[in-house]
């Protein structure tokens, strides 16, 4: 398998956009181009009939019946535990905790780790080109705790730059790093700055999002300590996400929200807390989301991560260079240039046209493309922008979308030329 | 199906391109107010010197896209030199305008400008949008709303600060 070849792609594109029924439509009279995976991924039919499935046949709550329904739907809720733990290289099943989104799981390891563990005198660093999902948690506990946070800067090549790792690391109790930029597409050296991390003493908090979806996982590879990702940008559900934690951490951990299923017991003077995964999992779970969450595992594993990874590389090599070619100087894309080091994610920039005003005309051309920050606005006042227009590429991507993508472009440059 | 020269109106580039009364004036005596749309990441700075109860100059600063940056363009010009009774009336009536009614939308009832601010949005009688009209069509694209009445909403505040100031 080559990941350079632009010409034959590793995956049947064709075949993969028939596995998704939304795609079958047209808007405006033309084929639909989505183009805005990284916001949230289109489903293919095998998740959605999955779910209906579950539904029709399976479903009761669960962990607490001893009625045959219900012991079959706790049977499939913690198969899908199983298929995610295998799917990121988890040791053990109990270190996957089902959560609402990565958002949730970024926000459970700032509330529970973070809050048992942090205080005047320590730091958290951070870095400069993380979604607002793993800033803001920090801040918010800042305010309680006192701690510092601290930023690895993102260098012009719009890399991070670790020249000055160590002294940012000096005193850290954690490192919380994305793995693949949401605007930018970088993907970043996690395993190098997690060596120096759990060197200096600090765990490493992987927020995953970006990653997971389109790049294969083994989060203990990765040297990660945990590690948050959402269903729904990897062709599963909304609702449900997952954070991963190293077995001890979760252990030692106090609950994130209290309530029904992460308790051992309760009387009047208090409660014990269940073991994990249990004890971050209060309520009724995400049961429905979690069947199509694995069915949505069951479908990245039978196209492979190498050849998602493998095809999402050719496409972004082949996009970076249509879309200079069609529409030439007046357009930025932001990130790295080089696709082996970079995801499918195209933050487009045109010369005196903002982002929004680009997306609002390539919305006639059926070409759906995201305007904006981002949830990243510390990274685009690095970039000097307000905004961009962001492309991103998925499995059902193919060719013809880039070459929609840059007539669209360039027709909306035109559109706004002075 | 809306066109978009529904919403890109030629005075709207026109604004766009050529923004009038952009800059910044000195604060104090001057107000200075920011405005975020915190959807797109918008930023909008309205200075407006407040005397005699008459808008006696303003200027806007800030970055944005084509339909918030003409809206403010042509706003700094529409309330130059009015009273501050005079901009009141012009921003209910460009609120009233950037409302969504149901029938305008074929029925496609959409929670736009008014469910958001939840007021009454009865344009008053008498006033002359002029340019400002250009901005209409933004209606029939309501996630671009929020673009149109983003200096709107500053300038609102800005002369809450500025007349608390003074009393």
């Amino acid at each position: 398998m080559s990941t350079t070849d632009t010409t034959a792609d590793v995956l049947d594109v064709a075949a993969i956009r028939r596995d998704f029924p939304i795609l079958e439509q047209e808007v405006h009279g033309k084929r639909l181009v989505f183009l805005d995976s990284a916001a949230s991924a289109q489903k293919p039919r095998s998740v959605i009939e999955a779910m209906s499935e579950f539904a029709e046949n399976d479903y009761a709550n669960i962990h607490r019946g001893v009625y045959s329904l219900a012991e079959r739907a706790t049977a499939r809720y913690e198969e899908a535990r199983v298929a995610v733990a295998r799917f990121i290289g988890a040791p053990s099943a109990a270190e996957v905790i089902f959560t609402k989104n990565a958002t949730e799981g970024l926000n459970l390891v700032a509330g529970s780790w973070g809050r048992a563990n942090l205080g005047p005198g320590d730091a958290v660093v951070l870095t400069q080109m993380e979604h607002h999902a793993n800033i803001v948690p920090w801040f918010q506990l800042q305010q309680e705790k006192g701690f510092e946070i601290r930023w690895i800067p993102v260098g012009p090549d719009h890399m991070l730059d670790l020249s000055d790792l160590d002294r940012l690391l000096d005193g850290a109790k954690l490192v919380g790093l994305t793995a693949m930029s949401n605007v930018l597409g970088t993907l970043t050296p996690v395993r190098e700055i997690a060596d120096a991390a759990h060197a200096a003493g600090a765990l490493v908090c992987v927020d995953a999002c970006q990653y997971v979806p389109h790049v294969p996982t083994d989060v203990v590879a990765m040297g990660a300590d945990f590690a948050a990702f959402s269903g729904h940008k990897m062709v599963g559900p909304t609702g449900i996400g997952v954070l991963w934690g190293r077995g001890e951490l979760l252990d030692a951990m106090p609950p994130f929200m209290g309530g029904g299923g992460m308790i051992l017991t309760v009387d009047l003077q208090g409660f014990t807390p269940d073991a994990p995964p249990a004890k971050f999992e209060a309520g009724t779970p995400p049961i429905i989301e979690a069947i199509g969450l694995h069915a949505a595992i069951d479908y990245l594993n039978a196209l492979g991560m190498d050849a998602v990874r493998a095809h999402e590389v050719s496409l972004t090599a082949y996009a970076l260079r249509a879309l200079t070619e069609r529409v030439g100087d007046r357009l930025t894309i932001h990130g790295p240039s080089e696709p082996a080091q970079r995801g499918g994610v195209l933050s487009l920039a045109i010369d005196d046209v903002h982002p929004h005003d680009l997306a609002q005309v390539m919305d006639e051309h059926a070409v759906c493309v995201r305007p904006g920050h981002h949830c990243a606005k510390p990274l685009m006042k690095v970039l000097g922008v307000g905004a961009t227009a962001r492309a991103s590429l998925y499995v059902y991507n193919d060719t013809d979308d880039v070459d929609a993508l840059a007539v669209a472009l360039a027709d909306a440059a035109d559109f706004f030329a002075p | 199906m809306p066109g978009l020269e529904d919403l890109y109106r030629e005075i709207i580039l026109d604004h766009y391109r050529s923004p009038r009364n952009r800059g910044e004036l000195p604060a104090p005596p001057a107000t200075k107010t920011e405005g975020f749309n915190p959807l797109c990441g918008d930023e909008i700075v309205v200075y407006v010197d407040v005397v005699d109860g008459t808008v006696a100059d303003i200027r806007i600063d800030g970055q944005g896209c084509s339909i918030s940056q003409s809206s403010a363009s042509m706003m700094s010009s529409a309330v130059k030199g009015k009273t501050l009774a005079e901009v009141g009336d012009l921003t209910r009536a460009f609120k009233a305008m950037m409302s969504i009614h149901e029938s305008s939308l074929g029925g496609e009832a959409t929670a736009g400008e008014a469910a958001a601010d939840g007021e009454a949005l009865e344009a008053p009688e008498g006033v002359k949008l002029g340019d400002l009209e250009a901005l209409q069509g933004v209606v029939k694209f309501p996630v671009r709303i929020k673009c149109a009445t983003l200096s709107w909403n500053t300038l609102a505040q800005a002369l809450d600060e500025a007349t608390a100031g003074t009393e």
